[in-house]
């Protein structure tokens, strides 16, 4: 019998009991990531031994009557640039190409305490800097619906290995939108929690005020289960806040009545493709029929958000990557004897860094050298803070703020790489809520008319995940947008 | 959405090469020009902030989200020196040393 269809807790359900073996359903997930890597190019890695390993434990645990956690059995992807300790993180960087993690993340550890197996890595943007997957120095992933499209970026790997259900479950990371637009792109569910709710120890940073990891899952109720077992304080991460982590499954009630969902009409009037438009609209006036409040808000700065973004998260990424030297650990330059310390790092950092990266780095240096610092880094934090403020404002008349995740459908191979500013464009509405640290979701609301998936987001209070999740819960139970494409 | 270049910022050559050395990067001369043009567009665009009025407003440079609770001060395991040098590109590994070239000039 195939699994292939199961969420991840009907996969749980079935382990623990007894009725699915872990090393059948892993191996089911193995065989189809074999079958389905060389169109989609969504993996980087694939550890078949460690995974069945884990597996069989798993079962034998199970016989024992051992608790086997959570997510006992339930195969999941990593993104590449979260450490599994003894595994490869590339990062999708010829720089990483070689490195092997000496430990682990935080949110592998918990993962693996919960039951979930890890099945592999998953290609992303180079240093996750990108809204396509183009930017990976193993080459691009292909979107699962229309195989000349791109997935969306720059978790692109994560979401297609779930809408491709090579797993049923993956991890991503979000600093601009980089789990929710290639959700919304694959057709899928994509969570970025609170900045603060899941520990960032052991996912190689890019821009460490704005970086935050999450799940995607092609059920709201799966990414709560992931959410739960990710959130929470960590001594090795003093930025993951020691707040109470709620009961996320527990509050998938179906009920939304009464709750006030907040749409920025000015800022999504400009600029939306039409078919994302109608799919947001039809998404709204179904939150609507179920007893939902639409209500007006007003993000006058939201318009400033891709350049505040743009400028922020470079400057922070210039400092963040200094540290790939070919000193450490890395990719380092031949050179000849005559060379010196200085030859080694600039020659190390001009081969193993691909064009986008390069271009951050030197967009941050600039933005943080001396005689542009207040008038670009300094000013962008100035109007972050009023950003935040609109937000503030925006969540004392609504409980949560809906939005499209993207202007556009997704889009061609290749029909944005030659212009990087378009391509920043793109992330219009999903960057707000890093710079502010808003959790957020991305949930299917249709298909465009030539058949690709379209997202909606969602996005709430601080840690009041569980809103969030409840509206869009309840926006899954009432529609049927999560399928599956033909491959 | 589109964003038309009405503004320019002169970026010169100079100043590309400048940046590339604060960021410890060698570029080629296709680099050094392609990147002269797009930093320019995008420092044109991104010129639209210092149209706000920010007069009186603090920076935020991160969202302190919640009271961070500081660990204790004592110490514990940490990466062994083999587990530290099992990466690097040369290390004398007998010396727990990683191994650079000549630091200064001869």
């Amino acid at each position: 019998m195939s699994t292939l269809d199961l969420t991840a807790l009907d996969l749980r359900d079935g382990v623990a009991a007894g009725r699915l073996s872990a090393v059948d359903v892993v191996s089911e997930r193995l065989d189809r990531i074999a079958s389905l890597n060389p169109r989609l190019n969504a993996f980087n890695l694939v550890d078949p031994e460690r995974a069945l390993g884990r597996a069989k434990d798993i079962d034998r645990r199970r016989i024992a009557g051992e608790d086997v956690g959570p997510l006992a059995g339930v195969p999941i992807a990593i993104k590449d640039n979260i450490n599994v300790r003894g595994m490869r993180t590339t990062a999708s960087s010829k720089i990483l190409e070689r490195f092997v993690a000496p430990y682990d993340a935080t949110v592998i550890t918990r993962l693996e305490r919960a039951g979930a197996i890890v099945v592999g890595k998953t290609n992303c943007d180079e240093f996750a800097m990108g809204s396509s997957n183009e930017n990976s120095a193993f080459g691009p992933v292909r979107n699962p619906w229309a195989v000349d499209r791109i997935p969306g970026g720059s978790s692109g790997g994560s979401a297609a290995a779930v809408a491709a259900r090579c797993v049923p479950l993956a991890l991503g990371s979000d600093t601009g939108g980089s789990i929710r637009q290639p959700a919304s792109f694959c057709g899928v569910i994509g969570l970025k929690p609170t900045y603060g709710r899941v520990s960032r120890y052991g996912l190689l940073a890019f821009a460490s005020s704005l970086d935050q990891i999450g799940p995607f899952a092609r059920s709201v109720a799966d990414a709560a289960l992931v959410l739960s077992a990710l959130a929470g304080a960590d001594p090795c991460d003093a930025t993951a806040a020691d707040v109470d982590v709620p009961d996320f499954a527990g509050a998938l009630t179906g009920d939304i009545a009464g709750l006030r969902i907040g749409v920025p009409r000015a800022f999504v009037s400009a600029g939306v493709d039409e078919d994302v438009r109608r799919t947001f609209e039809a998404a709204l006036v179904t939150l609507r029929d179920q007893g939902a409040t639409l209500v007006d808000v007003d993000l006058p700065h939201a318009q400033y958000a891709i350049p505040v973004y743009y400028l922020v998260c470079t400057a922070e990424a210039s400092s963040n990557l200094a540290r790939y030297d070919g000193v450490k650990y890395g990719y380092r330059a031949p050179l000849s004897p005559r060379d010196d310390l200085r030859d080694l790092y600039t020659r190390s950092r001009r081969d193993g860094f691909g064009s986008e990266v390069k271009r951050r780095i030197m967009l941050g240096t600039y933005v943080l050298s001396a005689g542009y610092y207040d008038a670009f880094y300094i000013k962008a934090s100035q109007v972050r803070t009023l950003l935040r403020r609109d937000y503030d404002d925006a969540f004392t008349r609504a409980d949560v703020i809906a939005m499209p995740t993207s202007p556009t459908p997704p889009f061609r191979l290749g029909e944005k790489t030659g212009d990087p500013l378009q391509m920043y464009l793109a992330d219009v509405f999903t960057v707000s809520a890093n710079l502010v640290g808003l959790p957020g979701i991305s949930v299917p609301c249709g298909f465009s008319a030539d058949g690709l998936p379209i997202g909606f987001q969602l996005l709430g209070r601080m840690f009041e995940e569980s809103t969030v999740l409840r509206a869009a819960d309840a926006f899954g139970r009432a529609t049927n947008w999560v399928q599956s494409p033909t491959l | 959405m589109h964003y038309d270049r009405t503004m320019s910022t002169a970026l010169t050559l100079a100043e590309v090469e400048r940046i590339a050395a604060l960021a410890q990067l060698a570029l080629s001369d296709d680099e050094k020009e392609l990147f002269r043009k797009q930093l320019a567009d995008i420092l044109a665009y991104a010129e639209q902030v210092q149209a706000v009025d920010t007069s009186g407003v603090p920076a935020t440079a991160h969202v302190h989200a919640a009271q961070y609770r500081e660990r204790d001060d004592a110490p514990r395991p940490s990466l062994s020196v083999e587990d530290a040098l099992a990466n690097a590109p040369d290390a004398d590994r007998d010396a727990g040393l990683f191994r650079v070239p000549r630091v200064i000039g001869g």
